[in-house]
This record gives structure tokens, sequence and C-alpha cells, in this order.
């Protein structure tokens, strides 16, 4: 007969230490995944800036002292106007004049295209902001050995004017202002399509729908599925639909536009709209489920039907939580690249988008592209557009939080 | 007192009011309720539409004479100029990149859950979650940008200086889809985990058991079916991920399981190929819609089976 013996005191001892240490070791490990995930977000943002900023060596093609005696940024409008006549050719200036006149045109204006079309500035070699803090004499002599007629400047790549201009082929004068304006315009169309039809679709689900029904659970199941849905397939769904087959709409056709296809602002919107359209569900039904049973049954007491109960007590108590979920959702349209490459996002816009039928291109476009381009320069203002693109997220996060903090109420 | 007594209609003989009170029909009701339907039909709509369009471009990709079933699943070829159209070589890359995905995310976000829902304390929980929910929070292209200019050479240093690792490679892309899709797994586990009725902790408290016996022996297995969902739900993000893969995996399709070549997975090759003017109706353009089908009904079996998972193995407490 086998009989069971407890530990002697000392075994026992040991037996419950090792335990111990064996818990001690593995809650480090826990510990560390987590210490992982903090290191690769500070990876990531530090890389970004890194980027971002730092010393930049260029070359004017055309040395500043030829065209004038005075520093450039000392001249006045005038003077610079007579500088950009008698360098470039008539051609070039008039063409530059139909644009945009150039007495209108301000002064940094004009500087800028001093600087582009007469001097052109020519980028050699972009060095990080961690170098430039720390390695400035290392730059200086490897600017010196490397290029010697270039000049060593900081710059911060993203500044005002990158916000402000439009898309140019040079990094240098780049800004993400028709990238900015092209990616409101689609967050605005896909919040208009899916914040209807997601609180309405929510509404049934939850106050009119039989849960136990069939086609109550297949809707259901339905939405969960097109939430996991890779957001490349809506890409696909949107240049077959709204690019191709309903073009005469999305070009602009039936409203006398004609020199659109459809590969524009309205369809990538309407595109972004049926993305985000089970997210917008799925987040307003929470804030329904959320309102409790007896302000439902209060308003059929006082003789309320369902809609009027609905309308007047369920919908404005959930709606707190139905705009956070609905700014969740413009965050998600607002970074999502992949179905607007698809749907045709125009890399190179220079004007800014004025209608739901114009081309369009979106700031992660933007910045896939810079990213996908080999110079130093390109990867700078990648940098740059992707702190823009985390300042939007921010603004819209932050909007989300105080909504929820200030009208979340709590039954 | 006056103004009860006037509202009641009781001062009406019962033949007036009494058919008033019978249900009565009300049309604008019906119309909401119809139209609110409608609303909600809308979402089958659009997978329909889905199932539809894809289904029908990959059609015409298959009718093409150059195309058979047997190529398209069996070779492992794709060189549409060639007229070779073999799966494989892109299915292979997003296997491969899925699997190092899933390989740093699940150990990682598991052991973030665990801690986040057993160990930390309230004041450690508010500064890690807001660290995970960021973490989800950023765009994938960004995504790619790091995994590209950053996570790419430091992999290059590791394994064999650049001369032998490109500057894309499977390994790069996979390491930050890892990154990218923990915080999903480590929110789903760690709903998972706290869903779990206390009196299951607090007996095995009771027995003397440490904390890690605790998670690791009771608290998993009991959320194991919640674990599971987000490991499946973690590899249909994985494989559906598209901007990481297309900066950092490398251009051209490529039959290979070595993370450190450059390969084009199947979201990669359709960004690719529709990033320029894609004239339709050619056989490039419906050959995308072929990989798209496939890649469609590849997430929706791996989210039917994590929703299989969370009915089939949920232990029901209480």
């Amino acid at each position: 007969m086998t009989r069971f013996t407890y530990p002697e005191k000392n075994d026992l001892e040991r037996f419950i230490q090792a335990r111990y240490r064996k818990a001690w070791v593995w809650e480090i490990v826990f510990v560390c995944s987590l210490l992982i995930a903090i290191i690769a977000l500070s990876a990531l943002f530090l890389s970004v800036i890194d980027d971002a900023f730092g010393y930049v060596a260029y070359e004017y093609k055309k040395d500043p002292a030829t065209i004038s005696a005075k520093p450039l940024t000392e001249l006045s409008k005038e003077e610079l106007l007579t500088i950009l006549q008698t360098n470039l050719s008539k051609g070039a200036y008039g063409k530059l004049d139909k644009e945009q006149p150039m007495t209108e045109r301000s002064q940094a204006d004009l500087l800028n295209l001093v600087v582009e079309r007469i001097l052109q500035v020519k980028t050699r070699e972009t060095y990080t902001l961690y170098r430039s803090l720390f390695d400035k004499a290392g730059i200086e002599s490897e600017v010196k050995e490397k290029f010697p007629e270039a000049q060593l400047e900081f710059r911060s790549w993203l500044s005002p004017s990158f916000l402000t201009t439009p898309q140019s082929s040079k990094a240098e004068f780049a800004g993400v202002r028709t990238a900015i304006l092209g990616s409101l315009w689609i967050v605005s169309i896909a919040i208009l399509l899916s914040l209807p039809v997601g609180v309405g679709a929510a509404v049934y689900l939850q106050e009119y729908a039989n849960k136990t029904s069939f086609i109550a659970r297949v809707i259901q199941t339905n939405i969960n599925n097109l939430a996991g849905v890779p957001s490349i397939v809506y890409g696909m769904l949107g240049l077959a639909i709204f690019v191709r087959a309903f073009e005469p709409l999305t070009s602009g056709a039936l409203f006398g536009i004609t020199d659109a296809n459809g590969r524009t602002v309205l369809s990538a919107g309407l595109t972004m709209g049926i993305l985000v359209l089970p997210l917008m569900i799925i987040n307003a039904q929470e804030a329904i489920k959320a309102v409790p049973d007896s302000i439902r049954q209060a308003a059929y007491g006082v003789g309320a039907t369902r809609w009027q109960m609905v309308w007047h007590h369920v919908l404005p108590a959930a709606l707190p939580g139905i705009l956070t979920g609905s700014i969740l959702a413009m965050s998600r349209a607002i970074g999502e690249t992949a179905p607007l490459i698809i749907v045709g996002a125009s890399t190179f816009i220079t004007f800014d988008p004025n209608s739901p039928f114009t081309k369009f291109t979106a700031l992660p476009i933007q910045i896939y592209q810079w990213t996908s381009r080999a110079q130093g320069e390109f990867h700078a203002i990648a940098a740059a557009g992707i702190l823009v693109l985390a300042g939007m997220l921010l603004m819209l996060n932050a909007t989300a939080i105080i909504l929820r903090n200030r009208f979340q109420r709590r039954w | 007192m006056t103004t009860q007594t006037q509202s009641i209609p009781a001062a009406a003989p019962e033949s007036e009011w009494a058919g008033q009170l019978q249900k009565k029909v009300r049309w604008g009701e019906g119309l909401v309720e119809a139209s609110l339907f409608a609303v909600g039909f809308v979402t089958i709509f659009i997978t329909l539409a889905i199932t539809i369009v894809l289904g029908d471009q990959a059609l015409l990709f298959f009718a093409e004479p150059e195309v058979t079933l047997r190529e398209f699943f069996l070779t492992t070829s794709w060189q549409p100029k060639a007229g070779q159209f073999g799966i494989w070589a892109l299915v292979s890359a997003t296997l491969t990149t899925s699997a190092i995905a899933i390989l740093v995310a699940l150990p990682l976000g598991l052991s973030a859950a665990i801690y986040l829902s057993e160990y930390a304390s309230p004041r450690a929980r508010g500064v890690l979650k807001p660290v995970l929910e960021t973490l989800a929070g950023i765009p994938t292209v960004v995504y790619g940008y790091f995994a590209l200019l950053f996570v790419s050479p430091i992999v290059r240093n590791m394994f064999g200086g650049t001369e032998n690792v490109g500057v894309y490679n499977m390994l790069s892309a996979g390491l930050v889809m890892g990154i990218m899709i923990l915080p999903l797994i480590a929110s789903m586990s760690e709903d998972a985990l706290s869903a779990v009725p206390n009196a299951l902790r607090e007996a095995a408290y009771a027995m003397g058991a440490t904390k890690l016996e605790v998670s690791a022996q009771v608290l998993v297995p009991a959320a194991f079916s919640g674990i599971g969902a987000a490991v499946i739900v973690g590899i249909a993000r994985a494989v559906g991920e598209t901007m990481i893969v297309a900066i950092a995996s490398g251009a051209g399709p490529k039959f290979t399981f070595n993370p450190l070549d450059a390969a084009e997975t199947m979201t990669g090759h359709i960004a690719r190929i529709s990033g320029g003017d894609l004239p339709y109706g050619t056989i490039d353009y419906t050959s995308l819609f072929a990989i798209a089908l496939m890649l469609f009904l590849l997430t929706l079996v791996l989210n039917l089976i994590s929703q299989w998972i969370i009915a089939k193995f949920r232990e029901q407490y209480e």
C-alpha cells in the first residue's frame, strides 16, 4: 500500500521557496513584455522625431551672391520681383503669373520662388536630430570633406509652411496642405454616410429586433465579420462599385463635370464610410446598451410609443457614447491608407480639393509615397507628415476623452 | 385637484372612449421600424456586394485561357507578364510575415494581459493601458515607416550585415506587424481573463497557490476560449494587413519562407499593382480580385472560427 508522505520540514521549505522563486521570475517576464511594448512605442516616436528635425547639407546651383548683394531675406517684394523677372524665362514667368498674379503674392512666397526656381537648392545629405545635437563637429567635418561647396543648416522639416504649401516634387518645398484637405474631405463624407446608417442599424438591433430571431442574429454575426474584413478588400469593393460602376455619379458627370474619372474624393469617402460602418454600429450598440432599462420602461409608462421612447429618451442618453464612437471611427478613417491606394488616390495634387468630384490625395498616402522614396529628404518630410497625422489623431482622441468625461452619465 | 378631474375622461360614457384604448394602428411607427430594418439590412447588402464583386471579377480571371485553377492553387510562380499565376508565391510571404507577427504578439500580448489583469496595481494599469491603446491607434502606414527605416537597419546589422540582407525583408515587416497586433491580443486576452469569476481566483489562493500558479494553471485555462479567439483574430489582422508589408517586405512575388528574403504578400501585391492607373478588364486587374477573394475568404473563415471558439469553449460560470 502506497502512502502519501508529506515533505519533511526542510524539504517543504525548499519546495515552497522554489515555487515562490519561479513566480518571481515569471512576474519579471510579464513586466518585460510590457516594457518591450513601451520600448517599441518610444522607439517609434523617437525615430520619427529623429528624422523630422536635423542638419541639412545643401548646395545652390547658382550662388545667391550673383543675383543680389544683400542677403535674400532682407529684400523687399519689389526687389524679389525684379530678380524673378530678370532670371526667369518669359514663358516660365508668365506661367507662374497665370497661376497666381505675381504682384499679389507675399514676400515669403516670392522668396520661396527665388530659392526654388533661380538658386535651385539641392539637398546633399540630411542628418538625424540625434547626430545634429551630439555630433555637430563630426557632421561639419563630414560635409567639408564630401560636399565642399555645401552649406549646413539646421532645419525643422515640420514647419508652418509645411502645413500650408501644396505638394511639390522637390522635398524641400513640399507641403501637406492638399493632403490634409483631402483627408478632411474623405473623413467628412465617410462620417456623413456611416453615422446615420450606423446609428440606425444599432437602434434596430438593440431596440426593435427580437434578439433571438434568425434575421437579427444573421445581421449581428455579419457585422462582427465585416469588422474583421481587411481594409484592402473594402478598397477593392470601392474600386469596383464606386469608381467603376457608379462612375457617372462619382465622377460628377451627372452634374455636368466632364474632366474627371471615378477616382474622386467622393469615391474615397464612400469607401471609407463603408469601412468604418461596422465599427460605428458596434460602438453605437454599446452606447445604447448602456442606457438602463428603467428609462425605457418609464417612457412606456407615460404612454410613449417605441419610436418616441427611442427618439426622446434612449438616443439623447446614448448620444455622448455615440459621439465618442464616431470620433474613434474618424480616427480610424484618417489613418487608413490601403483602400485609398486601391480607389486611386493621386499622389501629385497641387490644387486644393474644392468639391466631392475632384481628384485627391490624403495624408497617409503622402507618407506612404515619401517613405518609399530612397532619398533622405523624403524620409524627413515623411516623418514630418507623420507628426502632422499624429497631431490630428491626438486632437480627435482628446476630443473623445473630453466628451466622455464631461457628458457620460453613470446610471 | 380641479385640473386632475378635468384630464380624466371618466366623465364620458364608456361606449365613447373604450374604442380609443384598443391598439391603434400607427403608420408612422411602422414606417420608422421598416426603415431602421432596411438600414440594418444594409450591412448584409455590403457583404453580398463584396462577395459578388470579388466573385464576379475573379470568375472573369479564371475564365481567361491562360489561367487554370490547378495552376492557380498548385504552382509557385506569380509572373503576370509571363502568364504565370501561382498564388503560392504570394501566400508564402503572407504566411511567413503573419507567422513572425504571431510569434511576437502572442507571448508578449498574453504576458501583458496576465500582468495587467492579475498583477498590476490600479496606478500601474493607468500608465500601461494607455501605452497599449496608443500602439493600437497608430496608423499602419506609420508602422510601415518604422519597419523600413528603423527596424530594417537593425535586422540587417544583426543578421549578416547589409550585403547579405536587403533593405526589404519579411523579418522586419513581420516583427513590426507583431507589435501592431500585440495590443489587440493583449486587450482581448485581458477581457477574457477578467471575465473569469473571482471565486476561482480566491479558491486557488486559499489553497496557497502563488500568483503565477493561479494565472497559469487556473485563469489561462478558464479563459482559453477568449485567448484562442484573440489569437485567431490576430492572425486575421496579420493576413489582411497591407501597409507594413507594402512598404517594408519587398516588391516582387517570390516563393520563399526565408524571413530574411524580400517577398511580396497578397495584400502588398494588390496595393502595388493597383497603385498605378490600372486599365479595367485586363488580366492584371481581374487577378487582383482573385487574390482579394482568397484574402476575404481566408479572413472570413478565421473570424468565423474565432466566434465558434468563443461560443463552443466558453466556460459557463453561474
